[in-house]
C-alpha cells in the first residue's frame, strides 16, 4: 500500500503505538510512585515531605539534561526534522500563566490530581474519575468558548 | 517508615499462574526463573520511590522531542477531546485534531491502561500511602477518616457527589484544571517538567501559579469543606 505523502506532525500508526506504550509507561509510574494520590498531593502543600518535590525535581532535572544534550548535539527528530524547542513568544510569561496557573492550583489541591493522574486513576478502576475528567474537558470547553475574552 | 501490609506474596495474585509462585527449580515463565520473576514482581509491586519514578518521568521530556519533535504535556489532550466531539465552531477547537493531537490521545489512552496495570495488575501490598505523619495528623483533623486506597474513599465515590464535599473537589476541582490547565497553556507535565526542563521563564511563573492555587485550596478552602 503505498501511502500519500504526510504532512508534517501527522503520527503514523507505528508511532501511535510508540505513544501508547510510552503513555502505558507514565501510567504505571503514576500509580505505583503514588503521585496519583490525594494524599500525596496534600502533603506536598503542606510540606511535610520529600516525595513530591524528589519526583518532579527529579524528572526536571533528567529531562534538563536530556533536553541540553539534545540541544548541544544538534540532534535531529526521528524522522530527521530539526527539532523545534520553544521560541521566545512561548518562552514569554504572560497573564495567562499566572492566572491559568492559580485556577489549576485550585483545582489541582481540591481533586488531588492533575490530568495524567486522572487518566491513570480511571484506568486503575476508580470510576468517579470519570466524572472528574468530564469536568476538566467541560473545563477546558469553557476556556475555549471565553478565551477571546480572558486576559493573556 | 512502617508500612501496613495485606497478606504476604504467597497467597495467589489474581492474573498469575501458579508456577510463578512455585519454589525455586520449579518452573520458568518465558525461559526466566520462576524464582527470578516472582523477585521482581515482588520489587515492582511495592510503592516506588521518588528517586525512581522522577528520573524515568524526566526521560520522557527529551524521548518525545526526539521521536515526535513535540513538546511533552498531558493537559492538551482535554483540548483535542473537545475538537473531537463538541467543536460547535469555536476558534480554539478548529483545527485537525487527529494530526495535531492524535499522538497526544494515543497516549493518554496509553496512561489508563498503564493505570489499569499499576493498580490492578502491580497492586500493592501496601493498603494505605505512606504519607507523613504530620499530613496524616493534619487530615485527620480536618475530618478525613479513610485512609486505604490512593484517595480517601469516603470523598471520592458517585455516592459523595452528592454532597457539598465530593461536589466541589471532584467537580469543581476537574473544571479548574481543566479550564486552568488550557489557559495556562499547560499542567504539571507540560509546565512544572517539559517547561522548567528547557528553562522557560512562563512555565516558572505557571508553576508560581500552580503553588498559589494549590496553597489557597489546601489551607483556605478544604476546612471549609470538611
Amino acid at each position: 500500500m503505498s501511502a500519500p505523502p504526510r504532512p508534517a506532525g501527522n503520527a503514523p500508526a507505528g508511532s501511535l503505538a510508540v505513544y501508547l506504550g510510552l503513555g502505558m509507561l507514565l501510567g504505571i509510574i503514576f500509580v505505583k510512585s503514588e503521585v496519583a494520590s490525594w494524599f500525596r498531593i496534600q502533603e506536598m502543600f503542606r510540606f511535610q515531605s520529600i516525595h513530591m518535590y524528589g519526583v518532579i525535581g527529579g524528572a526536571v532535572l533528567v529531562g534538563a539534561v536530556g533536553v541540553a544534550l539534545l540541544k548541544r548535539t544538534g540532534a535531529k527528530t526521528s524522522r530527521g526534522e530539526p527539532i523545534q524547542f520553544p521560541d521566545a513568544a512561548e518562552r514569554r510569561p504572560g497573564v495567562r500563566h499566572l492566572a491559568g496557573g492559580t485556577c489549576f492550583g485550585l483545582g489541582w489541591g481540591l481533586l488531588g490530581a492533575c490530568p495524567g493522574p486522572i487518566y491513570a486513576l480511571l484506568g486503575s478502576g476508580m470510576g468517579v474519575m470519570v466524572v472528574a475528567l468530564a469536568s476538566a474537558v467541560a473545563g477546558a470547553w469553557v476556556y475555549g468558548m471565553f478565551r477571546p475574552h480572558l486576559p493573556h | 517508615m512502617t508500612r501496613e501490609r495485606t497478606g504476604s506474596f504467597t497467597t495467589t495474585h489474581p492474573g498469575i499462574r501458579a508456577p510463578l509462585w512455585a519454589a525455586p527449580g520449579e518452573g520458568f515463565c518465558f525461559g526466566v526463573p520462576a524464582t527470578i520473576v516472582r523477585l521482581m514482581i515482588e520489587i515492582l509491586r511495592e510503592p516506588w520511590p521518588w528517586y525512581v519514578a522522577g528520573p524515568l518521568i524526566g526521560l520522557v521530556v527529551p524521548f518525545v522531542y526526539w521521536f515526535g519533535g513535540r513538546k511533552w504535556g498531558v493537559s492538551q489532550s482535554l483540548q483535542h477531546l473537545c475538537a473531537a466531539t463538541l467543536p460547535r465552531g469555536i476558534e480554539y477547537f478548529r483545527y485537525d485534531w487527529r494530526k495535531e493531537g492524535g499522538w497526544n490521545l494515543a497516549m493518554v489512552a496509553g496512561i489508563l491502561l498503564g493505570g489499569f496495570v499499576g493498580g490492578r495488575v502491580l497492586s500493592s501490598p501496601a493498603e494505605v500511602v505512606a504519607i507523613s505523619p504530620a499530613t496524616r495528623a493534619d487530615l485527620t483533623q480536618l475530618g478525613v477518616t479513610d485512609f486505604t486506597g490512593m484517595v480517601p474513599g469516603d470523598v471520592f465515590s458517585f455516592a459523595a457527589l452528592l454532597t457539598p464535599t465530593g461536589f466541589v473537589l471532584i467537580v469543581v476541582g476537574g473544571f479548574l484544571v481543566g479550564f486552568g490547565a488550557r489557559w495556562a497553556h499547560g499542567c504539571t507535565s507540560g509546565h512544572a517538567i517539559s517547561g522548567l526542563s528547557t528553562l522557560q521563564p512562563s512555565s516558572l511563573i505557571a508553576v508560581i501559579g500552580f503553588f498559589l492555587g494549590g496553597l489557597v485550596s489546601t489551607h483556605v478552602l478544604l476546612p471549609l469543606l470538611f
